[in-house]
C-alpha cells in the first residue's frame, strides 16, 4: 500500500507540476486577450490564428534561412505585433461602432482567411523547428526544457507587460482608457493611437507565446484551433478584460487538463475542463474574482 | 390567395418537378446539399435574428449526425427512431445549457464563448471515445442489407434524397414563418432590444430564449442526422466543432438573418463557390473557398450587415434612402 502510494504520488505531482508549467502559456496568452478585451471592448477570435502565423514565421526564419532561434524570435514578435495593429486599423476600427456581436463575428471571418491563407501558402504539412531540447530528470520525475523554458519566458512575458502598464507614459494611457472611455479622449489621449499600440502589444504577445509554442508542438493551418477555444474560455472563466482572474483561471484550467489526462487519455482532460467551465459559467456567471450582485 | 402565396406555391411545385426533368445526378447532388445546408443555417438564424449567436450549434449537429449513427450501428436501431432520440439528445443538451445562461443574463461577447465551450465538449467527446466513433477518422453508418432501404432511411436514388431534403427545408421555412407571425417574434425583438424593459413589460425572458433555443437547437440536430444519412460518412470536422459554427454564422450573414430565405441564400453562395472552385482549379483550390469566405465575412459585416437578400427587398422596398455608409444606422446582428 504504501509503494502503491509512492508511485502514485510522483506521477500525480508531475503532472501538477506539468499543469503548472503549462498554465504559464495559457496564462499569456490569455493575457493579450484579456488586454485587447479590456481596453477596446473587443474578442478577437482569431488570436490563437495569429499564434498559429507567428510560429510559421518561427519555421521558415529557423529553418529555410537558418537564423539561430534567440535571432529569430524578436523577428517573429514585431511580426506579428504589426499584424495585431493591421488587424484593428483594416477590421476592428470600421467597425469601432457597430454592436459587439458584429466585431466578433468580423474577427471570426480573418479567422478563416488566416486559417486558409496557411493552407493555400504553407499547405497542410506539419511542420516543427527540429529543436527538441533535453528532458529535465528530477528523481523519478521528468520535465521538458521547453516547458521550463515557456513558463520563464511566459512569466517574464507577463512582468514586463505589468511593469509597462504602470510604469511608462503610454501604459498609464491605457489602463485609463480602459476604465473611461468617454472621459479620457477629452484629457488629451488619442484613442485611435492608444488602440492601436494596444493592439500591437496583443499581437507581440501572441508572437512571444508562438515563439515558445513551436518548441513544443508542430505547426499547421489548424493548430489555432487546438488551444484557441481553451483561451477564451480562460478569459471568460476569469472575468473578461480581469487580468489577475485569467492568471488565476489559466492555472485552473491547466491543471485541470493535466490530471484529468493523468487518468485518462488528453482529450477527457480538455472535456473537464469544458464541463468545469460550464459549471462554473452558473457559479460565477461573470468571472472567478467576480462578486454577485 | 393573394399573389405573393400564389408566387410561392408555383415555385415549389417548379422545385418539386425540378428531377423529374433534369436527371443529373450531379446538379442533384449539390441541390441536396444545398438543401439540408440550407436547412440547418435557417435552423440557426431563428435564434440568431434575435441576438442569440450562438457557436455551439456545430455541437447539435454533431450530436444529431452521431446519435442516429452509433444507434443505428451498435444497438441496430432505425433512423426512424434515431433521428428523434437524436433531436431529444440535443435538445436536453440546449436546455442544460441554455437555462442557466438565460437564467443569469449571459449574454453577447459571454453567451458566444459559452456555447463556444458547448461545440468544443462535443468534438472533444466525439475525439475522445474513438472506440466508438472512429475519433477524427470518422465514421460510416452500416449499409442495410437490399430491400431495407427504407427502415434504414438510406436511398441510392439521388431524386428520393432530393425531395426529403426538399421537405424538410420546406418545413424549416414554413417553422421561420410561424415564429414571425407568433408572439414570441414580438417578445424575442423586445428583448433583444432590452431584457429589462422587455421583463417589465411581462415578457418572460428565460421562458422565451429558452422556447426558441430549443426549437433552433432540435431543428439543427435533424440537419445533422439527414447529413448523415445522406453522405454515408461523417467526422469530427464536417458536422461538428468551431469551424462548423462558424460556418453557418458566415453563411446566414451573407444571405441574411433577418428574411426568411436569406441563410438559404448564403447556402447557394457558399456551396456553389466551393463547388465552382473545387471543379475548376481542383486540388489546388484546397483553402481557397475559405480564404474567400473569410474575406467576404468581414466585407459584409463592414459593408452590408443586413446581408445580400436583406439588402436586396431594402433597396426595393425604400429605394431612396441610401443603405450603407458611415452614417447608416447601424443594423445589429445582435441589439445590446
Amino acid at each position: 500500500m504504501q509503494s502503491f502510494l509512492g508511485i502514485f504520488d510522483i506521477y500525480l505531482l508531475e503532472a501538477v507540476i506539468n499543469g503548472i508549467l503549462l498554465g504559464g502559456v495559457l496564462a499569456l496568452l490569455a493575457l493579450g486577450l484579456n488586454l485587447i478585451f479590456g481596453v477596446i471592448d473587443v474578442t478577437w477570435i482569431c488570436y490563437a490564428e495569429l499564434v498559429m502565423i507567428g510560429m510559421y514565421g518561427m519555421y521558415y526564419l529557423v529553418q529555410v534561412f537558418h537564423l539561430p532561434y534567440w535571432a529569430a524570435a524578436p523577428l517573429v514578435i514585431l511580426l506579428v505585433a504589426l499584424l495585431g495593429a493591421a488587424l484593428h486599423f483594416l477590421v476592428i476600427a470600421p467597425l469601432l461602432t457597430a454592436p459587439p456581436i458584429n466585431q466578433l463575428l468580423a474577427t471570426g471571418g480573418v479567422l478563416f482567411i488566416l486559417q486558409s491563407f496557411a493552407t493555400v501558402a504553407f499547405g497542410i504539412d506539419f511542420r516543427n523547428l527540429g529543436i527538441r531540447l533535453p528532458v529535465l530528470a528530477l528523481g523519478e520525475m521528468n520535465f521538458s526544457y521547453a516547458r521550463l523554458l515557456s513558463f520563464g519566458a511566459a512569466l517574464a512575458g507577463m512582468i514586463g507587460v505589468y511593469l509597462f502598464l504602470t510604469r511608462t507614459f503610454t501604459g498609464t494611457a491605457i489602463r485609463a482608457i480602459a476604465q473611461d472611455r468617454q472621459i479620457m479622449p477629452l484629457m488629451g489621449v488619442d484613442p485611435k493611437r492608444i488602440y492601436l499600440v494596444t493592439s500591437a502589444i496583443g499581437g507581440g504577445l501572441a508572437g512571444l507565446a508562438a515563439c515558445l509554442l513551436v518548441l513544443q508542438y508542430d505547426v499547421h493551418p489548424f493548430v489555432g484551433l487546438s488551444f484557441g477555444p481553451i483561451t477564451f474560455l480562460i478569459c471568460v472563466l476569469g472575468g473578461l478584460g480581469n487580468f489577475i482572474g485569467g492568471f488565476i483561471a489559466a492555472f485552473v484550467f491547466a491543471e485541470i487538463i493535466s490530471l484529468g489526462g493523468l487518468f485518462s487519455d488528453l482529450e477527457w482532460g480538455y472535456v473537464l475542463a469544458f464541463a468545469f467551465f460550464i459549471v462554473m459559467m452558473f457559479i460565477r456567471p461573470a468571472g472567478l474574482l467576480s462578486r454577485r450582485a | 390567395m393573394n399573389r405573393q402565396a400564389a408566387g410561392a406555391i408555383i415555385g415549389l411545385l417548379a422545385l418539386v418537378a425540378l428531377p423529374f426533368v433534369h436527371r443529373d445526378p450531379y446538379h442533384l447532388h449539390v441541390l441536396v446539399l444545398i438543401l439540408i445546408w440550407s436547412f440547418a443555417y435557417t435552423s440557426w438564424s431563428i435564434m440568431g435574428r434575435f441576438g442569440l449567436v450562438s457557436l455551439g450549434h456545430g455541437g447539435f449537429m454533431g450530436i444529431g449526425a452521431y446519435v442516429t449513427a452509433l444507434l443505428w450501428n451498435h444497438l441496430g436501431v432505425s433512423p426512424w427512431i434515431g433521428i428523434p432520440l437524436a433531436m431529444a439528445t440535443a435538445g436536453v443538451l440546449a436546455l442544460i445549457v441554455a437555462y442557466p445562461c438565460f437564467r443569469f443574463r449571459i449574454t453577447g461577447h459571454y453567451f458566444v464563448l459559452v456555447t463556444l465551450a458547448l461545440s468544443g465538449i462535443v468534438l472533444q467527446v466525439i475525439t475522445a471515445t474513438r472506440d466508438y466513433t472512429g475519433g477524427s477518422l470518422g465514421y460510416t453508418p452500416q449499409r442495410a442489407p437490399s430491400g431495407k432501404g427504407l427502415l434504414a432511411l438510406q436511398f441510392d436514388d439521388k431524386t428520393t434524397w432530393y425531395l426529403i431534403a426538399l421537405a424538410i427545408w420546406v418545413a424549416g421555412l414554413v417553422i421561420w414563418r410561424a415564429i414571425d407571425r407568433s408572439m414570441i417574434r414580438h417578445a424575442m425583438e423586445a428583448i433583444s432590444e432590452d431584457e429589462d424593459a422587455a421583463a417589465a413589460a411581462g415578457v418572460n425572458v428565460t421562458a422565451e430564449k429558452l422556447k426558441i433555443t430549443l426549437i433552433s437547437a432540435l431543428m439543427t440536430a435533424l440537419a445533422g442526422a439527414l447529413y448523415c444519412q445522406y453522405q454515408m460518412f461523417i467526422s469530427p470536422d464536417t458536422v461538428s466543432g468551431i469551424a462548423v459554427s462558424l460556418q453557418m454564422v458566415f453563411a446566414a450573414i451573407v444571405g441574411g438573418v433577418y428574411v426568411a430565405l436569406g441563410p438559404t441564400v448564403g447556402a447557394v453562395i457558399t456551396i456553389v463557390l466551393a463547388e465552382v472552385l473545387r471543379i475548376s482549379f481542383g486540388t489546388k483550390a484546397v483553402g481557397w473557398d475559405n480564404l474567400v469566405y473569410g474575406v467576404l465575412l468581414v466585407l459584409f459585416i463592414i459593408f452590408l450587415p443586413k446581408g445580400i437578400l436583406g439588402s436586396v427587398i431594402d433597396r426595393i422596398k425604400s429605394p431612396r434612402k441610401p443603405s450603407r455608409g458611415h452614417e447608416q444606422q447601424i443594423v445589429p446582428i445582435a441589439r445590446r
